[in-house]
């Protein structure tokens, strides 16, 4: 194609220089939309909510008035005073169910990854696929599932396993509905990085006279690190802050710090209370993840 | 087998030999368990994963007694003949589909351009772009969904349509610039390299190279959006004003009883999801093959 040579040579002759002026500019008017869009409707609600909950009420003791801007660091030892047994139970909850989802999830990540063969793409898409149906309908399921008359009850208390006699409006129930509906964020992450494990590494270890569990516990194991660490981070952060499950499976005391937040923002409009709970949630879940990671050594999750 | 030839002239009664020759039901079984451990962990997880879903389709066949669609009572194909019989329930979808689409088309659009900025250019302030980009995942949805009601509160402004759109915009980018990210940073730069050294321009390189390689990966950016928006419940539940979305129509009918209307809607989700992802797979595979 020699007629296109010279108009490329000139364009990039002549040009130059706004060309490598432009270029300069192209990466900030490819983020500028989207960053735009985070920074008014993410980082600038961060601060009007910091703003909200100093805020105090207008006629003391009549919150029904309105508030008006202070600064009341009094909001946040309040918060925590009056539900840090909420804030505990949430991150106890959360916690447990994410050592749950991560035990039911490796064997099946690990199964796909190295023994399903050709039906790996199928598992894969079975394993995502129960999460299309909407998270709130299979959450009900699981209330008709566990009620007291269910099969699963009555098997489980015919077995004498269960200290109340019943699963549904227990902790048991909260913590089976959250790992239950965060299973595939688990599970993905630890697929991915099982799936890039050299095989050849774990029969080494079957060769050096590793038992099978031992070749798990120092090679396997630490290799997947990385989808541990992404996926248990994956269920944790959407755990803490749910409510959602405890709303639906658990008893009026089973109830977690979102649901504290959401009805002191929706009923009880208690906004400066509301904003200042959920600051914490944010800063408590920011510090563990933070936390985490560095104790992970993994910086590479962003 | 080689030993026992020799054992068994020796010591013809040596039990032990037995034991290992004809092993008993029990001890059959149980090894058969620990040969196969993972694959029945595999199989349980999948039991657990499916058990609700199945309980979904099952009640979405029931005709309920009362309002409440728990108890099993008789098959009936009411429920997939009327789904629209209480009308709320269709325009609650109609609107989340609305929504999602909407939502999916800019957090899409938004997302990919900050992938392609974040993997193609050096510049200042990535480090800082990555924590943006990060912190809206880490940090969870109620505080994101009363973040934003205390600002649309603060501004006055009208819930609704509108607020709902944004809200899940915001949450979605992320999404999309992970999943983006990922196809982008996995592409062999020399392909578009090559495109330049057959004297494509910028642009045409950007057409039929770049574009193709990396549409995969902005396909299942989209999909995920969409997903996300259409399921979501709780940002939705602070920014939604009186407008219903289907995941609140859910949570709001759970009050006076879900009618199995709401299984079929969820059974219908699940199948047209599955077809989809099925469909691209064969399509894909048959790609390959080409």
């Amino acid at each position: 194609m020699p007629a296109v040579v010279p108009s490329a040579a000139t364009a990039h002759g002549s040009d130059e220089a706004t060309v490598r002026r432009s270029r300069r500019s192209t990466p900030y008017l490819l983020l500028a939309p989207g960053l735009g869009w985070l920074a008014v409707f993410f980082v600038v609600p961060l601060f009007a909510s910091l703003a909200t909950s100093l805020q105090v009420p207008l006629v003391e003791g009549d919150p029904d008035q309105g508030y008006t801007q202070g600064f009341a660091v009094q909001n946040y030892v309040n918060a925590i005073t009056e539900y840090w047994p909420q804030f505990l139970k949430s991150f106890l909850y959360a916690g447990i169910a994410t050592l749950l989802a991560l035990c039911i999830a490796y064997p099946l990540a690990y199964f796909i990854a190295f023994h399903a063969g050709k039906w790996r793409n199928i598992m894969l898409i079975l394993v995502v696929a129960p999460f299309f149906c909407s998270f709130l309908i299979r959450t009900y399921a699981w209330k008709t599932i566990l009620a007291d008359q269910s099969p699963v009850t009555q098997f489980l208390n015919a077995l004498h396993l269960l200290p109340d006699d019943r699963i549904l409006n227990t902790p048991l129930a909260v913590i089976t509905g959250i790992a239950y509906n965060f299973l595939p964020f688990m599970t993905l992450p630890l697929y991915a990085a099982l799936e890039r494990i050299d095989f050849r590494l774990i029969e080494a270890g079957g060769d050096l006279y590793g038992s099978a569990w031992t070749t798990f516990r120092k090679v396997t194991f630490p290799l997947s690190l990385p989808g541990v660490v992404a996926g248990t981070l994956l269920t944790f952060i959407p755990a803490v802050g749910d409510f959602i499950n405890a709303q639906l499976l658990g008893s009026v005391k089973d109830k977690m710090i979102g649901n504290v937040i959401d009805s002191q923002f929706r009923i009880v409009r208690d906004y400066p209370m509301a904003s200042a709970l959920s600051f914490l949630l944010m800063a408590a879940t920011l510090t563990i993840v933070f936390l985490y990671i560095r104790r992970a050594g993994t910086d590479d999750l962003v | 087998m080689s030993t026992p030839t020799v054992d068994r002239a020796v010591a013809p009664f040596d039990p032990r030999d037995h034991v290992a020759k004809k092993p008993g039901a029990v001890v059959r079984g149980l090894r058969w368990v620990r040969e196969h451990i993972i694959g029945i962990a595999a199989v349980l997880a999948l039991f657990y994963l499916f058990l609700p879903i199945a309980i979904v389709v099952i009640f979405s066949f029931n005709k309920p007694v009362g309002r409440q669609n728990v108890a099993w009572n008789e098959f009936s194909l009411d429920a997939w003949t009327n789904i629209c019989r209480d009308p709320t329930i269709c325009e609650s979808v109609g609107v989340s589909l609305q929504i999602a689409f909407v939502a999916t088309i800019i957090a899409t659009l938004l997302g990919t351009l900050i992938s392609f900025a974040l993997v193609r250019h050096r510049f200042r302030g990535r480090t800082a772009t990555n924590l943006l980009i990060f912190l809206p995942m880490a940090t969870p949805e109620v505080v994101l969904g009363a973040s934003l009601l205390a600002l649309f509160l603060n501004l006055g402004a009208p819930l609704g349509f509108g607020t709902i759109l944004i809200a899940h915009v915001m949450f979605c980018i992320s999404f999309v610039v992970v999943t983006v990210k990922a196809r982008l940073a996995g592409l062999d730069p020399r392909l578009e390299q090559a495109a330049m050294d057959l004297y494509a321009d910028e642009r045409s390189t950007f057409r039929y190279v770049t574009l193709p390689l990396v549409l995969p990966g902005i396909i299942s950016a989209g999909l995920l959006a969409f997903s996300l928006s259409f399921d979501d419940f709780i940002i939705t539940n602070f920014n939604n004003g009186t407008l219903v979305t289907f995941p609140l129509y859910v949570w709001g009918a759970a009050q006076r009883g879900i009618p199995p209307q709401v299984n079929v809607i969820g059974s219908l989700m699940f199948f047209g999801a599955l077809a989809i992802v099925v469909i691209a797979q064969i399509v894909g595979a048959a790609r390959r093959k080409k």
